[in-house]
């Protein structure tokens, strides 16, 4: 073990997993100054042929991803903010996410957009989402939304093995978060299999990305006042890992979703609907979403910081589910 | 035209000229079938016949193997019968069948066979140009010769797409061939009313060897092609063929059903008619003495029969099922 930034986990992910398989290439804009940090020393060590500032033109960049990960070429297509992702859509939604399928399975897509997610650093409304719904919706991608710097590489090293479609986000404000990380190269997190980070008996608390975080103090100050949290971290939000979930919530009786995406069509709205379903029997309350609001993020950090999930709301929302 | 940046006098030769007349006569011929099975109703969903356009698929994937990448459009049966995929599996496609290209999923806009490096029509308009850009940079990385072509249409000239290929392509020296199948006609639009300047002139600012051709003479589409693709295999990076063109069916087959009134003229149609692409390299053909008109004969019964097997071989074959469509979504992975 070995303690890391999230960011360098993604870091020695990218090394260990180009060293491990010499196809692999990375592109995107700057990737070898490295805003993020995640790409630092790649061009340095593997050369301009397998890693490439590109201009910026996320269309064509998606799309040759793709191309690329078609002919046999493993891909990384690094997007910098999420939001760039929607500029370059057609590559991820109608190429990436349909193209096996519409080829009869013919196609294997070893292709990983990597991109950062989620506001509270002021940086406005177009660099500030969270748009892991959308892409929820697409059919044939998998996501990965890493919370800690374990995950993060065992993700990404998943993802790099693999033959299918991924999108990775990185919560930005996780980033410089510290944590053990394994030394092993092969070191691995599945696709589709949740952290269940403490066990309880009295509610679930399931959290996405930025909010695995606030929802860990929120248990600790839920545990102060006699309330277990059963708290999970889906880490994969295609494929949903809804057995561990609603496994948790047939124990617990109640659920709290904590998602920084907005509520609407959010992923705490789809989990909400699945236990809805599948667990309605067991609830003891009604479900209770931590989300942020339909509307685009303002810029000023007190607005900022009013919208966005934290442990207080997560600990809101849990109290009156507790006393639902 | 003034320019032309792809000098050649390379030949194919007439054995080589026979095979691909052939190859032109399957790609008509099984169209027109598909032609007949979407009007009367037989086919599920639309289809966009390339009739007229035939020689540029043809010349250029003549120069091509197995490994090389094709990447296609709407209108991409011609691509990929030309890419040596089978009428078998074409007309089965078409047709949602298990035994199709791919199995059925896929359809008239999105033939694929990845064993012959055709990686696919494409239903979003100049989305096959950026996997084609794609599968340059793979095969420029594995370092194995192989290149890729980018067919696409007047109209998808215009999507961001293709300048942002372009500029990429150019400056990291992709193995690279941009065709743009010139018909004039983007759905029911005249080109020159939604395209600004000359396309190739925009490939030129790009600093990329550019050529407008006649894209109905089999022979010069052949000539400019060998040397585009040559300069890719050694490395010397992308070039861009405009080939003038038109497709002698409507947009889709359906479009009687809906347009008011026509767009383009019956005069327009029937002058490119004396242009078409089939008769005319026959006739060469025949000038060389290379062909007699038994000859011709020999082929349209080959052809015909190709399709007539191809068709029953779809008509005899299962539509998928449900665990096809299962299979086909992840790699090891139920969706
Ligand atoms: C992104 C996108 N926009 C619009 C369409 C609808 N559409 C299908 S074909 C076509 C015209 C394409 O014209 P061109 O590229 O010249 O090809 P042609 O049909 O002439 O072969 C349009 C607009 C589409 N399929 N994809
Ligand atoms: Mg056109």
């Amino acid at each position: 073990m070995v303690k890391m930034r999230l960011t360098q986990a993604i870091n020695a992910a990218y090394f260990e997993e180009m060293e491990r398989n010499e196809r692999i290439v990375l592109f995107g804009e700057d990737v070898e100054v490295s805003m993020f940090g995640d790409t630092r020393g790649l061009h340095a060590r593997f050369g301009s042929g397998r890693v490439r500032n590109t201009p910026i033109s996320e269309s064509a960049m998606t799309g040759m991803a793709v191309g690329a990960a078609m002919a046999g070429t493993p891909t990384i297509c690094h997007l910098m903010f999420s939001n760039f992702a929607l500029t370059g859509f057609d590559g991820i939604a109608n190429q990436a996410a349909k193209l096996r399928l519409m080829t009869g399975g013919q196609a294997r897509l070893p292709v990983t957009f990597v991109a950062a997610i989620g506001a509270g650093t002021s940086t406005g409304a177009q660099h500030s989402d969270t748009p892991y719904p959308m892409f929820m919706n697409l059919g044939g991608i998998n996501i990965a939304v890493p919370a800690t710097p374990a995950d993060a590489k065992g993700l990404m090293k998943s993802a790099l093995r693999g033959f299918n479609p991924t999108i990775f986000l990185l919560p930005r404000v996780r980033g410089a978060t510290a944590g053990e990380v394994s030394e092993d190269s092969d070191f691995l997190v599945p696709y589709g299999k949740a952290s269940v980070l403490q066990e309880g008996t009295d509610i679930t608390i399931v959290a996405i990305g930025s909010c695995v975080n606030h929802a860990l103090r929120a248990a600790k100050a839920l545990k102060e006042d006699g309330v277990s949290v059963e708290l999970i971290d889906p880490r994969t939000l295609v494929p949903l890992d809804t057995d561990t979930i609603v496994a948790s919530v047939r124990k617990t009786g109640r659920l709290v979703v904590a998602d920084e995406a907005r509520d609407r069509c959010s992923a705490a709205s789809h989990i909400a609907a699945v236990v809805g379903d599948e667990a309605f029997s067991s609830l003891k309350a009604p479900i209770k979403r931590v989300t942020a609001p339909n509307i685009p993020m303002p810029y000023a950090p007190a607005l900022e910081r009013a919208l966005l999930p934290d442990p207080e709301k997560i600990m809101a929302a849990a109290m009156l589910t507790m006393a639902g | 035209m003034s320019q032309s940046d792809l000098h050649h006098n390379f030949t194919p030769g007439p054995e080589r000229l026979k095979a691909m007349l052939e190859r032109m006569l399957l790609i008509r011929r099984t169209e027109e079938q598909l032609g007949a099975d979407s009007r009367s109703g037989e086919l599920p969903g639309n289809v966009h016949l390339c009739a007229g356009q035939e020689a540029i698929a043809v010349a250029v994937c003549d120069h091509l193997s197995d490994d090389d990448y094709v990447g296609s459009t709407h209108r991409g049966h011609g691509h990929f019968l030309a890419k040596g995929g089978s009428a078998r599996s074409l007309i089965a496609e078409v047709h949602g069948k298990s035994s199709g290209a791919c199995g059925g999923l896929g359809g008239s806009m999105h033939v694929t066979d990845l064993s012959k490096g055709m990686i696919g029509a494409n239903g979003i308009v100049g989305g096959g140009i950026g996997l084609a850009a794609g599968a340059a940079l793979s095969a420029q990385v594995a370092g194995q010769g192989q290149v890729a072509v980018a067919f696409f249409g007047d109209g998808a000239s215009s999507q961001g797409i293709l300048s942002e290929v372009m500029n990429i392509a150019v400056l990291w020296k992709l193995p690279l061939l941009l065709v743009c199948e010139y018909n004039g006609y983007s759905e029911f639009s005249a080109s020159a009313t939604v395209n600004a300047g000359l396309i190739a002139d925009r490939a030129r600012a790009f600093g990329m060897p550019t050529e407008v051709i006649d894209g109905n003479d089999l022979e010069a589409v052949w000539a400019v092609a060998a040397v585009a693709i040559d300069r890719a295999r050694k490395g010397e990076g992308p070039s861009f063929i405009e080939a003038k063109t038109y497709r002698l069916r409507g947009h889709l087959e359906a479009e009687d059903g809906f347009l008011q009134a026509p767009y383009r003229s019956e005069g327009e149609i029937d002058q490119w008619r004396t242009r078409d692409p089939i008769p005319r390299l026959a006739q060469r053909l025949v000038e060389l003495s290379a062909l007699t008109a038994t000859d011709i004969e020999a082929l349209e019964a080959n052809v015909a029969a190709e399709v007539k097997d191809a068709l029953q071989f779809a008509h005899e074959s299962e539509p998928p099922g449900m665990e096809r469509v299962l299979s086909s979504v992840f790699v090891d992975q139920r969706p």
